[in-house]
């Protein structure tokens, strides 16, 4: 019988890596130094250029113009949240008639530039003034800010029906049929059982779609809607004062960054029940 | 002797020849000579059709810029150099952020002040204009790099490690094992991603009419205004935005196919 008698030496450790000054440490340092400069000179650029009359005069602007901003945005996700319900569900009808109406819809609104769509309504609606006066609705569509409501709650409607149809289709087919063995009925399958599990899948494209509305709001401004890009176009046609626009990208970028911090926690928390 | 002009109006020839809209085989040339879309000086479709023309040469234009742009982004975010990653992810940070909008006016005012005042210091007495295309193509191109920059990401976190190691282990040059092994695979797993990208880069080149590109939107609007028939006219731009996306939605999902016979078996 053999056996092992004496034990192998033990190796020597492999060469040391982690303190290695790599290429690409140099390159990542270099910019990271590039990035903190321009950020410094950006800084001290703006500290230069600091104006109290300006900012007493343009700040309260921006400030109003962020809530119009912040309202346009909720409003518009609750109502395209509302008009998305109708749409998934045609969307996953078996009725071919309202799948391919449904379809239609998100490939119109889904397909074409969100520009577009505003000049659609708010320019395009001028052409059957007097039907719309008719019916009474000439003085919705007359307004601005109610064409960029309308169009602004259409075009996410379409986007958040397809995150919904993908969120219920991704629920496994046994989910549907354990609640029918149990008995019930398909409200309360839908309710109690799908949807539950359907909003922590679509969690994600949600936060990623209110960003991407944040961001589309800006285009109101081109119809005459005084948002926050809408006062920051105004400061600046007065004043030709470039920190007028970079006001406006800090403004954006920290509510952006606000919000998807804010999504990963919620997420985080949500799902917990699912980590191991 | 020979015209010096020649060249391009052989080249612009060609390219009318093309043209889908008001070319000899155009489709608004089956129209009569009084409709509104006509291609003559009466009606609006040869305007619409340059609109067109300078839609999509941007966006073909911007592709390319912005995905070099975006492969080096994402070679840094999956680098070994923390440094690296930091850099790459306040880039996309920054102009993932940003409104379109926002940036579009960030990079058409601020490169012509930029300029200015550059002139300014270099004691050029000089004004500049910035080429609307121009600024949209960096604008646009900025915007795209950090979307696409998170698809190949998370694509090249997608290869697993022992495609690496095993093209090492038959010793080939890094180089090659980027350009035969993991592109590839690489282009295979981003299509979907980056036809995404590509759909909105097609939406996108809308906003710069915003800073006076000629294009789609803005000859529409112009017709809209003149001809006082604005729901017909960008009835009209959302249907040929609309003949934008369904014609790529086919060109890439061919592609995804032909990528794919390499998982068929």
């Amino acid at each position: 019988m053999s056996h092992v008698t004496e034990l192998l030496p033990p190796a020597p450790p492999p060469p040391e890596t982690k303190g290695r000054v790599t290429p690409a440490k140099i390159i990542g340092w270099v910019l990271v130094a590039a990035w903190f400069l321009a950020g410094v000179a950006l800084a001290a650029w703006l500290i230069g250029a600091w104006d109290i009359d300006k900012i007493a005069l343009y700040g309260p602007k921006y400030l109003s113009g962020l809530w119009v901003t912040i309202e346009l945005v909720v409003i518009c996700i609750l109502l395209g949240a509302i008009i998305s319900i109708p749409v998934c569900y045609g969307r996953m009808s078996q009725n071919r008639v309202l799948s391919a109406f449904a379809y239609a819809y998100v490939y119109f609104f889904r397909g074409t530039p969100l520009i577009a769509q505003l000049f659609l309504i708010y320019y395009g609606f001028g052409s059957f003034r007097s039907e719309l006066e008719a019916i009474g609705l000439w003085t919705i569509f007359r307004d601005a800010w109610n064409c960029a409501l309308f169009a602004f709650s259409l075009n996410t409607a379409a986007y958040q029906a397809e995150i919904l149809r993908g969120a219920i289709e991704s629920i496994p087919r046994g989910q549907f049929e354990g609640a029918k063995a149990l008995g019930l009925n398909r409200f309360h399958t839908f309710r109690k059982i799908i949807l539950p599990q359907a909003m922590i899948v679509a969690l994600r494209p949600y936060g990623n779609e209110i960003i991407l509305m944040i961001k589309a709001s800006a285009i109101v401004s081109i119809v005459t809607v005084f948002d926050l890009m809408g006062e920051t176009r105004r400061a600046f046609s007065r004043t030709f004062d470039f920190q007028t626009y970079i006001w406006a990208a800090v403004f954006y970028l920290v509510i952006v960054e606000m919000l998807r911090n804010i999504w990963v926690v919620l997420e985080n928390r949500l799902t917990r029940h699912l980590k191991r | 002797m020979p015209d010096p002009t020649a060249p391009p109006l052989v080249a612009a020839s060609v390219l009318s020849s093309f043209d889908p809209l008001c070319g000899p085989i155009g489709l608004l040339q089956l129209l009569p000579d009084a409709s509104l879309l006509a291609c003559g000086a009466e009606g609006w479709g040869d305007e619409i059709a340059s609109g067109f023309f300078i839609t999509v040469t941007l966006s073909l234009a911007t592709l390319p810029v912005g995905l070099t742009l975006g492969f080096f982004l994402a070679l840094a975010k999956i680098s070994a150099a923390p440094s690296l990653r930091l850099a790459a992810n306040i880039y996309t940070t920054i102009f993932r952020g940003l409104p379109e909008l926002l940036t579009i006016f960030l990079i058409f005012y601020g490169l012509q002040i930029g300029l200015q005042q550059l002139a300014v210091a270099l004691g050029i007495d000089a004004t500049f204009e910035i080429n609307a295309f121009f600024a949209g193509l960096i604008a646009l191109a900025l915007v795209f790099s950090a979307f696409a920059s998170e698809v190949l990401a998370s694509a090249f976190k997608a290869i697993p490690a022992g495609q690496y190691e095993g093209a090492a282990a038959l010793g080939l040059r890094s180089r090659t094992v980027m350009r035969l092994i993991i592109l590839p695979q690489l282009i295979r797993i981003a299509l979907p991603g980056l036809g995404n990208l590509w759909m909105n880069l097609l939406k996108d080149t809308a906003l710069i009419s915003v800073i006076g590109l000629s294009d789609t939107l803005r000859q529409t609007g112009i017709a809209a205004r003149i001809t006082k028939e604005p729901f017909f006219f960008f009835g009209i731009a959302c249907l040929l935005y609309l003949a934008l996306a369904m014609l790529s939605s086919l060109v890439t999902s061919h592609l995804e196919n032909r990528y794919k016979r390499a998982e068929q078996r």
